[in-house]
């Protein structure tokens, strides 16, 4: 398990990292999602360590896929609308604001 | 677990953090795209070995399957802008405030974990599981003991496609041109099967790992590849207009189940003792319809519209 534990820490570092410095939206919501499956994971490895296991975090983990498909697909739906804005040629159309990643 | 195991466990790990790293890193955004896919896909392996097959065939099915699809169709509308990145990150500054501050954070998050009660619900799960009307727990929590939860993500769910019909209208031309002449009648002759094994996953929902999730995102998988096989979307047109309820059929049987318990005095939920089962698999089988549509609408990236479609527009 402490495979997993640490599998999950090392997901979510590099999510939160991708999600809060990549320029480009696409690569962000790809690391939001690496996030947020490094946080069912920790829930998932939580439910295994319980004697018996624990079927009420997989409930949640699958709530949760179910949101991230959700929440994925209006994200997805805002860049294409974003990248089909008319704009500068030499502007990069679905890159994240300038200068303030936040 | 045996050396076996434990050296599998191990390289599954380290494949998942390359992946991940290739999907959040990677120079080109289809590299990027895909290798994310395989994560998802990885992803369900990790969850077989972590015992929880339920998860496993929603992950496959849902999140790398409808997630890849989502992914790759609006990568086709974005892939010619994206051209050259002067810099495809904040300037490397960014680690000496993320590493504290990421690693900050999740020492948090497994301190909270850590400090959780530690036998978890198994045991009260286990005993209530006869009065359920099902035999799988996470059936048994997902529709009877926290059937709230899954009310909620129907709603999400609706939400999202509700949100992504407002945005405006579907591209016009909805799909991309046939890169081959196989895939059409290849869609056409696979769709039966793809009804077929969500009619089996729902059914064995009730007794083992399997229920509404990924039986819609199969059944969701099967309509689209229709669609890249030229079929047009029926609940485009106003004369199907009654069948775009099947949208919001699950999210309504749920709140009708849930009502329905309080107003005969018990609790929000309550099912009548007896006809748990039963009430379960009507559920079921309305989210499973409503969840497949769902997936469907979300993929469709816009009102779909009965005269425009092949029309200008954007």
């Amino acid at each position: 398990m402490t495979v997993y534990l640490s599998l999950s820490g090392v997901l979510f570092l590099i999510g939160l990292h991708g999600f809060f410095t990549a320029r480009n939206l696409l690569r962000r919501l790809l690391a939001l999602n690496v996030l947020t499956t490094a946080v069912f994971l920790l829930f998932v490895v939580m439910a295994r360590l319980a004697e018996p296991l624990d079927p009420v975090p997989h409930a949640i983990v699958l709530t949760g896929i179910v949101v991230t498909v959700s929440t994925t697909a209006v994200a997805l739906a805002l860049l294409v609308r974003i990248a089909g804005r008319p704009r500068d040629e030499d502007d990069d159309a679905v890159a994240g604001p300038r200068g303030d990643a936040g | 677990m045996g050396v076996a195991g434990v050296i599998f466990d191990g390289l599954l790990a380290l494949a998942l953090v390359w992946l991940a790293w290739q999907a959040t890193r990677a120079a080109d955004l289809f590299h990027a795209v895909v290798s994310f896919i395989v994560f998802g896909l990885l992803m369900a392996l990790a969850w077989v070995r972590l015992e929880a097959p339920d998860i496993a065939l929603a992950e496959a099915a849902i999140g790398a399957g409808a997630t890849g699809a989502l992914l790759l169709s609006a990568l086709d509308r974005l892939a010619s802008r994206d051209g050259r990145h002067r810099m495809l990150y904040e300037p490397a500054t960014a680690w000496g405030f993320w590493i504290p501050a990421g690693g900050a954070l999740l020492g948090g998050l497994n301190l909270a974990a850590w400090k959780l009660p530690a036998p978890g619900l198994g045991e009260e799960v286990l005993a209530s599981l006869k009065l359920s009307g099902v035999d799988h727990p996470v059936t048994a929590v997902l529709l009877n003991f926290r059937a709230l939860d899954t009310l909620l993500e129907i709603g999400v769910l609706l939400l999202a496609a509700v949100t992504i019909w407002s945005l405006g209208r579907a591209p016009s031309p909805l799909v991309p041109a046939m890169p081959s002449p196989a895939l059409p009648a290849l869609g056409r002759l696979l769709f039966p099967v793809f009804v077929l094994v969500a009619a089996y996953l729902l059914w064995r929902g009730s007794h083992a790992p399997g229920g509404a999730f990924p039986a819609g995102a199969v059944l969701g998988a099967g309509a689209i590849l229709m669609l890249l096989a030229g079929a047009r979307p029926w609940i485009r047109s106003s004369e199907h207009g009654p069948w775009r309820w099947i949208l919001s059929l699950g999210l309504a049987m749920l709140l009708a189940a849930g009502v329905t318990g309080s107003l005969f005095g018990g609790a929000f939920f309550e099912y009548p003792t007896g006809i748990a089962g039963p009430t379960i698999l009507v559920l079921e089988v309305a989210a499973g319809l409503s969840i497949a549509l769902l997936l469907f609408a979300l993929y469709l990236r816009g009102e779909p519209c009965e005269h425009g479609y092949r029309g200008a527009g954007t």
